[in-house]
């Protein structure tokens, strides 16, 4: 009997990392939570292709900014890359990269070959900074206002839709100066 | 109106389904033929309900209703007619709504095939279905339905997402379905076995050609994805391990090792257990994939909604429908005996390494796949695996399997008398050696350390399963569709490993910045970049470029890369611009305009990437012709007469 109880028992154990699978599904708002409206972790990363230089999230503070979180390695971001070229066309958010878990030459040549939307690229080579961000996988994209919180955070690839609907609407009124 | 018809339809279906499962499961429980007569009526009825449903939508989507949300979500006055009815399956509610209906056409071909199978075991069959059906009808009409009205209507639709529009993607999912859910029968044969508590050789010999036909369709339709992704996606690949290819990959390495098994079943008697278990593992793993793709749990260039209510409910039902199976057979398959015994190279053996290889295989993606969410439930950072693991791993558990193969092949049933085959063995290999190394170093030149390998190996299988035929068209002998169908289905694997070996090792590849006029080298091949000039089509407008291709100075073919922006969804798609030239695949995708007339492009040389879906085009044949072999097309007595199996068993080297 009991050999023909392992596949049932695997199965509920399987069931079981599918259930956390749902209940943390990027669409949940408890999933969401966890940062909205809290202060971005702290970092200090290297910017990519200029070396010796870092940013870090003070630099950032006094207008509201966007992350978005990518690397050369996830077919879903070539996806979105035409998507935040058209939104860095629109020139109204400052587009910060997080390239995740990446080669530096590799992430270089995906920028001079597919154009390079981004206001800086950061470079977080041990995704140890995507971990604070609470990343589920890339790609990621996050709003985050003038004093330095977290407003919104977009999982999968984004879209013009998206933008639109979640990203400009949270611009205060009148724009930025 | 039309579409409140379609949602009534539904739910009515969803009734029938419902009387379907419970006088199917518990008319043969107790024996009353009565109960038992509803079933088939039932099935007809509830086959021509989902078809209204069907039709109810389609007729949204061509009249532009977009007072229905789902078809203002997803078409557009100005999407042409035929991708108007492909958006029918263009995201969530469409797509359930096709597997149910597909659902309800195999079950429908069960009910009308089934008739000389006995009275209960049809009824356990059919009401089973029934049971899948109403969890897919249920969901379908609680959670996801495609005629809800928007109030206010649309003055127009969003449109379909612009990836989807295309032909092979139009024709995909219902390809794809039709293999996940063709599972579902031979998961039906075997949980109405376990029921029924009996499993003979006769069970194995009803059940085979559902299972390769469903195999075959599935076969299909990852090939039509592959397709897609080479051509549409802009960046010249056919297989990325993405989550959602792995959904489908995944039943479609268990159910080879369900087709295999199978045949072991009907002609041995052997693997009765493992055969039940597969049979419940492969329609699993399908509904595994549509959790997956469905419920968004995986981000992946595929999975374009998410819903958590949505995966709850799948995962629900997926409990349900494969943890009662897996209950029903850790408490029936005890009881199974397997009785006659086999020698280590007698070709049960062989078939059991073969199923190992492949399950053990399946495993290894569905840890790929779920890593993600395992490392998420062990609140361990989150990890993703990506193609190098697949690239490690996959060549070390499929070259082993492609040496069995060429192997097996020649072993026969019961005694392992391997020695009648050796032969055939070394000649093949010596064959193989010669042809695969000549291959490589006068066709291709030094590749990779795995290439030869793979060369040799690709060649050894076609060889191998070559032997038979030809040793049975020699000594005058029948042949069988099935055995026909068994070697074109060998040899396209054949076909698929040397493909894919080739294309692994000598594919090339450059990005460059060219102008009208100028000229991107690559091998012996030269691009030259003619013209460019603007196009519009019924929904987007956009580039054409056209591109001459030169083989060692000569024009051989003319390439039309496009690159398209479709206006409704503001998305930017690449068309690639394909030929094959002297089993060369040359591709071209415009990228983007740099400026003064430069456009960023990516070539590449693809030798044998043709092969790679004649290869699955081969399989899927093979399965086609098994499938309609005169055995199974025989209006066999539902009791089987003694002499049967022994006829089955006289035959050693009968359809695999």
């Amino acid at each position: 009997m009991s050999r023909f109880l392992i596949p049932a028992a695997i199965f509920l154990a399987l069931a079981g990392v599918l259930y956390v699978g749902v209940v943390h599904s990027p669409n949940k708002s408890t999933m969401q939570s966890a940062l909205l409206g809290k202060t971005v972790p702290d970092f200090t990363l290297p910017v990519l292709g200029n070396p010796g230089m870092n940013l870090t999230r003070s630099q950032l503070a006094g207008r509201p900014w966007v992350l978005n979180v990518w690397g050369t390695w996830c077919v879903a971001c070539r996806e979105e890359h035409p998507v935040l070229l058209d939104i860095a066309r629109q020139n109204v958010l400052p587009l910060v990269g997080l390239d995740w878990k990446d080669e530096d030459d590799a992430a270089l040549e995906w920028l001079k070959q597919l154009g390079n939307p981004y206001s800086v690229v950061v470079a977080d080579r041990d995704g140890r900074t995507a971990i604070n961000f609470g990343v589920y996988g890339a790609p990621e994209t996050f709003f985050i206002d003038a004093e330095g919180r977290v407003q919104y955070r977009h999982v999968g690839p984004m879209t013009a839709e998206v933008w639109d609907r979640e990203f400009l609407s949270r611009l205060p009124r009148g724009g930025i100066q | 109106m039309i579409p409140e018809l379609g949602h009534f339809a539904l739910i009515l279906a969803l009734v029938l389904a419902g009387a379907q499962a419970f006088f199917g499961i518990f008319g043969a429980a107790r024996g009353d033929a009565r109960w038992m007569a509803v079933v088939r009526p039932a099935v007809a009825g509830q086959f021509v309900l989902v078809s209204t449903a069907i039709g109810a939508l389609v007729y949204a989507f061509v009249t532009f209703d977009f007072s229905v949300l789902y078809v203002a979500s997803n078409s557009n006055s100005a999407l042409p007619t035929f991708y108007r009815v492909a958006a029918l399956w263009g995201a969530h509610e469409g797509s359930l709504l096709l597997w149910a209906w597909i659902l309800v056409a195999w079950t429908l071909a069960v009910a009308m095939l089934s008739r000389n199978l006995p009275a209960s075991f049809a009824s356990r069959v059919m009401g089973v279905l029934g049971f899948v059906s109403f969890g897919f009808l249920l969901f379908t009409v609680a959670t996801s339905n495609p005629f809800e009205r928007l109030m206010p209507a649309a003055a127009d639709g969003r449109d379909l997402n612009p990836v989807l529009q295309d032909p092979a993607l139009a024709i995909h999912p219902p390809m794809l379905y039709m293999g996940y859910v063709g599972f579902s029968v031979a998961f039906a044969f075997a949980c109405a076995a376990m029921l029924e508590g009996k499993l003979d050789q006769v069970w194995a010999k009803w059940t085979r050609p559902w299972t390769t036909m469903a195999w075959s369709f599935l076969s299909v339709g990852i090939a039509l994805g592959s397709w897609w992704a080479y051509y549409e996606l802009g960046w010249g690949g056919y297989w990325f391990w993405d989550p959602v290819e792995n959904a489908s990959f995944m039943p479609w390495l268990v159910g080879t090792a369900l087709i295999h098994s199978l045949a072991a079943t009907e002609k041995r008697g052997v693997f009765k257990s493992w055969t039940l278990l597969l049979a419940i593992l492969a329609f699993s793993l399908s509904l595994l994939g549509t959790f997956l793709v469905r419920s968004g749990v995986l981000t992946s260039v595929h999975s374009f909604a998410a819903d958590p209510t949505r995966g709850l409910f799948i995962l629900a039902f997926l409990i349900i429908v494969v943890g009662g199976a897996l209950a029903l057979y850790a408490w029936r398959a005890p009881q199974l005996k397997s009785p006659a015994g086999f020698e280590g190279t007698a070709r049960e053996a062989f078939l059991l390494y073969n199923n190992i290889f492949l399950v053990v295989t399946a495993a290894m993606v569905l840890v790929g796949t779920l890593a993600p969410l395992i490392a998420d439930a062990m609140k361990m950072p989150p990890i993703s695996v990506g193609s190098p693991f697949y690239d490690m791993l996959f060549p070390i558990f499929m070259l082993p399997l492609f040496v069995l193969v060429s192997i097996g092949i020649h072993a026969s049933w019961k005694r392992g008398q391997l020695a009648n085959g050796r032969n055939r063995i070394l000649a093949g290999l010596a064959a193989a050696l010669v042809l695969g190394l000549a291959l490589m170093f006068f066709g291709y030149g030094p590749g990779k350390a795995l290439t030869p390998i793979g060369m040799v190996l690709g060649i050894w299988i076609i060889l191998s399963s070559l032997f038979d035929p030809i040793d049975r068209l020699r000594r005058k002998l029948t042949l069988p569709r099935a055995i026909i169908g068994m070697t074109v289905a060998h040899i396209g694997l054949g076909v698929g490993v040397l493909a894919v070996s080739t294309v692994e090792s000598y594919t090339v590849e450059r990005d460059a910045a060219i102008a009208p006029g100028e000229t991107l080298a690559l091998g012996r091949y030269a691009f030259r970049f003619e013209s460019i000039k603007e196009i519009e089509g019924p929904n987007y407008d956009g580039v054409r470029a056209e591109v001459t291709v030169m083989r060692d100075g000569e024009p051989i073919t003319v390439l039309h890369p496009e690159r398209r922006n479709y206006w409704v969804q503001r998305s930017t798609l690449t068309e690639a611009g394909l030929a094959s030239r002297g089993s060369q695949g040359l591709f071209l995708a415009l990228s983007k305009e740099l400026g003064e007339g430069r456009w960023s492009v990516r070539a590449q040389i693809r030798p044998l990437i043709d092969w790679v879906w004649l290869a699955a085009g081969l399989m899927a044949l093979g399965g086609a012709l098994a499938t309609t072999d005169r055995r199974y097309r025989a209006r066999a007595a539902a009791n089987v007469p003694a002499s049967e199996s022994i006829v089955a068993q006289g035959s050693a080297a009968e359809a695999q």
